[in-house]
């Protein structure tokens, strides 16, 4: 690997996540890219370039809808690009605006991510029904829900993992929630309400989902002459991977992502990373689903296979524990805006680094991994952010 | 968020204001519909299951079969080389029990989704398909189950043409 440059954050911008908001899509970018220039102390005018990640068009009903994003993203007459990786969008979105800069084309770009599920009415459910092979997938009529309950139910029976263990990911990360001002689903919970809420598609239950959102994300991503300029304190990406497996997703093996975790052998080792439990402070992993975080955690090598749910019981990933797993308290409690949701995850790298998460800061956060999964459960995208 | 910054930007809006019929919404619906080819390898894979078959493609470089067939192998990325009929008899590689329909809507009789592993296919070469004819109880990982085929008569060359999978009675 021939990397040219180092890259930078240097700034970060977030808003409110909801089931719905009044603001665009358009709108949305624009508060987002807003506030990360102001957090960077730039202006448009110091922008090269800009980078924009937003998932399935069929949500906001507008084709190729990253078009229509553009000037709410600040990129009118400037070099812009769309990445897309369906749910791995999001942190691939930073992998998209550190390729600009690594390679020395230039020195600023900012990266925006945006989504909005609401205007897909009465439910965004409907929008997935397009995703499947329309010859031998769609006249089965699936529920998304479906692979992921049969994801979870292989891995449960894998490795003979108790419910109650899955169940304690929704408690922590709606528990982190609660510090996080943007979140839609903050709560104090108990497994137990976790196991008692509705069975939506066994194993999966209601309190196991994230939500359907609307939100916007951003990050500026800088050179590292011109990061010296705007900051003391850098954050530095310094290693970024990504993969995606097989669509034939029945002929995998559902147990383990192997994608994600070669995804992450491509971060770690641009990052020098030999041992990344020993190495990696805190990480958040994808976690639409509460199963997810623990199968990501097993992707990206901090856990062994099978491990991450004893983990989780013994309180490891917990905010103050050896390992701390989603601070920000993730999908399932900050909401699930699928790309701005995986790029709210780089933006809580950047804020721990930088030691300003406030209640939920980390303490001797220096290294973060944040991880990104979608498509057809095929795609990890990962980066390593550094203070 | 940092505790740096003050103002959370952002609008909540209510499901009661989406319905509103006012300036906050605007509704539309697009209306596109699609004839798809089934290409080369679905349409010999459909013309089969017309024929109560279940048919896949082996590649010899990597010695699998494949299933649903395609015309290339996506791990040796070569063409594949040949049709094997594969029985309609397999394993249950992992299931799952919806109480949502594709729409998201609650349904109070499950429907009950498998990933079959199909015996005369390579290991974890499996598809997806729907249990029946099953004690709910009863389902587990590694079940013995078989094709439940539409009478000759009502196949139409679908997926659907296989009912569901259900147990091997025990002999
Ligand atoms: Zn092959």
């Amino acid at each position: 690997m021939n990397v040219k440059r180092r890259v930078a954050v240097v700034g970060a911008g977030i808003t409110l996540f909801r089931r719905r908001l009044k603001e665009t899509g358009k709108e949305l970018s624009y508060l987002a890219a807003n506030a990360a220039l102001e957090s960077a102390g730039m202006t448009m005018d110091d922008i090269d370039c800009v980078v924009m990640g937003t998932a399935p068009d069929a949500f906001d009903g507008i084709h190729m809808k990253a078009d229509n994003l553009l000037d709410g993203a600040g990129a009118t007459r400037k070099p812009y690009s769309r990445v897309y990786v369906g749910g791995g969008t999001g942190v691939f979105s930073p992998i998209g605006g550190w390729w600009h800069v690594a390679s020395g084309l230039f020195d600023t770009c900012l990266v925006v991510a945006e989504e909005k599920m609401s205007p897909c009415i009465p439910h965004p459910q409907t929008a997935f029904r397009t995703i499947w092979d329309p010859i031998i997938t769609r006249p089965l009529n699936p529920n998304l829900v479906w692979i992921f309950a049969l994801e979870m139910n292989r891995y449960m029976k894998t490795y003979n993992i108790p419910k109650e263990h899955i169940a304690m990911v929704a408690v922590k990360n709606k528990g982190n929630a609660l510090d996080h001002p943007s979140a839609q689903l903050a709560a104090k919970i108990t497994v137990e309400d976790v196991l008692n809420s509705e069975t939506m598609v066994w194993p999966v239950q209601r309190l196991d989902i994230s939500p359907p959102s609307d939100g916007a994300a951003a990050l500026v991503l800088t050179s590292e002459d011109v990061a010296r300029k705007f900051t003391d304190a850098p954050v530095w990406i310094d290693g970024v991977g990504w993969s995606l497996d097989s669509a034939y997703w029945t002929n995998r093996d559902l147990c383990f992502p192997q994608y994600v975790a070669e995804a992450a052998k491509m971060a770690y080792k641009m990052a020098k990373i030999t041992d990344p439990p020993k190495e990696v402070d805190f990480a958040e992993p994808y976690d639409p689903f509460t199963y997810k975080e623990l199968h990501h955690m097993e992707g990206l090598l901090l856990a062994k296979k099978g491990e991450a749910p004893q983990l989780t019981a013994d309180g490891v990933t917990q905010r103050d524990g050896d390992l701390p797993i989603c601070p920000s308290g993730g999908l399932l409690g900050v909401g699930n805006p699928i790309a701005a949701a995986g790029l709210m995850k780089c933006c809580e790298m950047f804020w721990q680094l930088r030691n300003e998460a406030g209640k939920r800061q980390v303490s001797g956060a220096e290294t973060g991994v944040a991880q990104a999964w979608g498509d057809l459960m095929q795609v990890g995208t990962v980066t390593v952010f550094r203070r | 968020m940092s505790e740096k910054v003050k103002d959370l930007r952002g609008t909540r809006l209510s499901a009661a204001d989406l319905e509103s019929k006012d300036t906050i919404t605007f509704r539309g619906r697009p209306n596109a519909k699609y004839a798809w080819s089934a290409g080369i390898a679905y349409t010999k894979y459909l013309e089969e299951l017309k024929n109560g078959r279940i048919v896949g493609r082996r590649c010899r470089q990597c010695d699998r079969v494949l299933v649903p067939p395609r015309m290339f192998c996506e791990q040796c990325f070569r063409a594949t080389d040949e049709w094997v009929y594969i029985k309609g008899t397999g394993k249950i590689n992992t299931y799952s029990i919806s109480y949502l329909d594709a729409d998201a809507n609650r349904i109070k009789t499950p429907i009950l989704v498998a990933v079959v592993d199909l015996d005369g296919a390579s290991p974890g070469i499996g598809i997806l398909h729907k249990l029946g004819n099953v004690d709910i109880e009863k389902i587990h990982v590694g079940m013995p189950v078989q094709a439940v085929w539409k009478p000759a008569n009502e196949r139409k060359g679908s997926v659907t043409d296989i009912l569901y999978f259900e147990p091997i009675k025990e002999k």
